[in-house]
């Protein structure tokens, strides 16, 4: 519940607010969904990182492609590594208990992930890794502690350790701040880096519905319509209750 | 009017079937009181929402799976695979939310207007049933995408009856089909939400209308119409409800359907209040949420049951809660039956009532914190409080005369 209220006022409020368990800032994602080509960046970066083991078992190839705007073709050349149709479901090779074996659980398919997490939680979750030596996978994560996932965008990223800072409160309490230092970069820089992670969250997001825009633009269309009928409903119902005293 | 259509097809059907006159009986010679105001549009459009819900129900059975594998796979390939089934689903998940609304501010309606009152007691008893069925409706229709909030909130109300002594246990079984929520319950759960309930609910809603027609309909006045009528035996503030509601309601429906459009176009979740976060997660009956919330329309009877400290007396009182509205006509022993006429002590309960029914929605929403509890338990003292409020009204409460005639318009 706590999550929805979240929800609700970070719709409301263009403010990051705290997670609900975890005490940590979510940032904003900001994606922008109309912006296709940021969303096909997203795409490659899903197949390339994500798609070996996790699902996005309701999603087609081909939606992806006629939505996006990338013809049928490269869409087989970009998208799909493992051969078969553009028209297959996005699912993965590996098996359910190697998986298991692996991670400790089976990576969740994350066709609605976008829907049941929120974009900012998955922007700001997949900014904070870091170097945590008591783990077996050596990795932790700010947002989702002692999560089973290992820092994939790693080689991107590069690694991130923690810096724990003591801070008085206006009250005089004092708290501990945990923030992420880049103790060896990436790749990319913090801010591309950034940038290729809302990519991906504006992938996961149009993914987790591919009707949106559809619906909005539809929406648009049979409000205007409504709006027309309910004058020349109006009308009649003067016309006929004219006589009425 | 049956005279002129004597001849033609009509003339050969009204031989053989009384088509005509059921037109004319329902609407066009049924006189409604000329004087209805805003709170006479929800009766109609509950009958819309209803149509809609069959309508776009009847589509969804087309591709959905009521299989614990495939329920929640098949919902998102109606919502990506399907033609228009994103439109649909919509549709579907939104007018139960709407559904809800529109029959609370059309049961708030017959508080404000004492539409309850003899002698419309029957339309207002199946009304309730009415509501019963449309909370069995929404209960079981909600466990069918088969997410995390459908499962969990299943489980919850199901163990409710776990608590009722002796044979609680057994029960709870029997419901489920199996020890715990499984396909066993999504299947019956199916069967009950798109056959069995509907049957009644539609039986119930013929029953509803049929019962108004006979007494005819209540007004923001709360005086009879059929006091004064003309030399044709027509009551004189009475006007035919075809053409001249059907109109009317045309206007009311199209205002409705923006409201609907806004929701389902722009807003389908409603920020978690219509469809829920935690159910776009597949369901899994090793992991709990954590905070597990019944829909909206529900929480008011949630926070009840979660103010009563014993489980089972908890189950009484949220039960409790909604028989108490069954009788309501009995209950409310005053002549006038307008707000309009009544006294400061009605519309302070009303007022006090209405406050607390909302604030214990609001509180069902929310985790049981040790002071959350307490409110809650002082809102649902506050809601039964209203019933026996009204059972000592007439000795306090000075109403105003009614007229002979309806006012305004």
């Amino acid at each position: 519940m706590k999550n929805r209220i979240f929800a609700i006022i970070m719709m409301i409020l263009p403010v990051p607010v705290l997670a609900a368990g975890g005490g940590i800032h979510l940032d904003e994602a900001n994606i922008d969904p109309t912006n296709t080509q940021s969303q096909q960046r997203g795409a490659r970066l899903f197949v390339n990182y994500c798609l070996s083991c996790h699902a996005a078992g309701l999603m087609r190839y081909e939606r992806i492609g006629k939505d996006l705007g990338i013809d049928e073709r490269l869409v087989a050349e970009n998208l799909m590594f493992t051969g078969g149709k553009v028209s297959d479901l996005m699912t993965v090779a590996t098996a359910d208990d190697d998986s298991k074996e692996w991670f400790g659980t089976v990576p969740p398919d994350l066709s609605v992930i976008a829907r049941s997490r929120g974009v900012d939680w998955l922007y700001t979750y997949m900014r904070t890794f870091y170097r945590d030596d008591s783990r077996i996978i050596g990795v932790n994560n700010l947002t989702f502690p002692d999560v089973g996932m290992p820092h994939v965008l790693w080689e991107l990223q590069g690694w991130q350790e923690p810096v724990i800072t003591t801070v008085k409160d206006h009250d005089g309490t004092e708290r501990k701040v945990v923030e992420l230092e880049l103790v060896e970069p990436g790749k990319l820089t913090p801010k591309e880096y950034d940038r290729a992670i809302r990519d991906l969250v504006n992938f996961l997001d149009y993914m987790g519905e591919p009707a949106k825009y559809e619906r909005r633009s539809l929406g648009v269309k049979v409000i205007m319509f409504l709006l027309v009928f309910l004058i020349i409903a109006y009308l009649m119902k003067k016309e006929f209750w004219k006589d009425i005293h | 009017m049956g005279e002129k259509y004597k001849t033609g097809v009509l003339g050969w059907i009204d031989a053989r079937f009384p088509l005509s006159k059921m037109w004319n009986e329902h609407l066009a010679e049924y006189y409604a009181p000329k004087n209805f105001n805003f709170w006479y549009y929800f009766g109609s459009l509950a009958l819309l929402v209803l149509v809609l819900q069959i309508l776009t129900g009847i589509w969804l059975t087309m591709n959905y799976k009521p299989d614990a594998e495939l329920a929640f796979n098949s919902v998102e390939y109606i919502m990506r695979d399907v033609n228009w089934g994103w439109l649909i689903r919509y549709m579907h998940s939104t007018g139960a939310s709407f559904f809800f609304i529109v029959v609370y501010l059309h049961m708030f309606r017959g508080l404000l207007y004492g539409s309850y009152k003899k002698p419309r007691e029957l339309i207002w008893i199946f009304g309730m049933i009415i509501y019963v069925c449309l909370m069995a409706e929404a209960f079981m229709g909600y466990l069918l995408p088969w997410g995390q909030m459908s499962y969990w909130g299943a489980q919850v109300i199901i163990s409710l009856f776990g608590a009722i002594p002796g044979i609680g246990d057994a029960l709870a079984l029997w419901i489920r089909g199996d020890y715990v929520i499984g396909d066993a319950t999504l299947n019956r759960f199916f069967a009950f939400h798109v056959i069995a309930v509907p049957i009644i609910l539609l039986a119930m809603v013929v029953l509803h209308i049929l019962a108004l027609h006979e007494v005819g309909s209540n007004n923001p006045d709360g005086v009879d119409i059929k006091k004064h009528k003309d030399a044709h035996g027509i009551p004189v503030d009475g006007i035919p409800f075809h053409p001249y509601y059907s109109v009317k309601d045309i206007v009311g429906v199209i205002v409705f359907l923006i409201f609907f459009s806004i929701v389902i176009f722009f807003l389908p979740e409603m920020g978690g209040w219509f469809l829920e976060k935690d159910n776009f997660v597949p369901a899994d009956p090793l992991k709990t949420p954590e905070h597990i919330v019944p829909l909206w329309y529900f929480t008011p009877f949630y926070a009840i049951l979660r103010a009563v400290p014993d489980k089972f007396l908890g189950v009484v009182a949220m039960g409790g809660a909604i028989v108490v509205l069954f009788l309501l006509p009995w209950l409310d022993r005053s002549p006038v039956k307008s707000i309009r006429y009544r006294g400061t002590a009605y519309k302070v309960v009303l007022g006090i009532f209405v406050v607390s029914f909302i604030a214990l929605g609001y509180l069902g929403t929310q985790p049981a914190t040790p002071v959350l509890t307490n409110f809650a338990r002082v809102f649902s003292l506050l809601y039964f409080g209203f019933f026996v409020a009204l059972l000592f009204l007439p000795k306090f409460e000075k109403t105003k005369p009614v007229p002979d005639r309806v006012t305004s318009k």
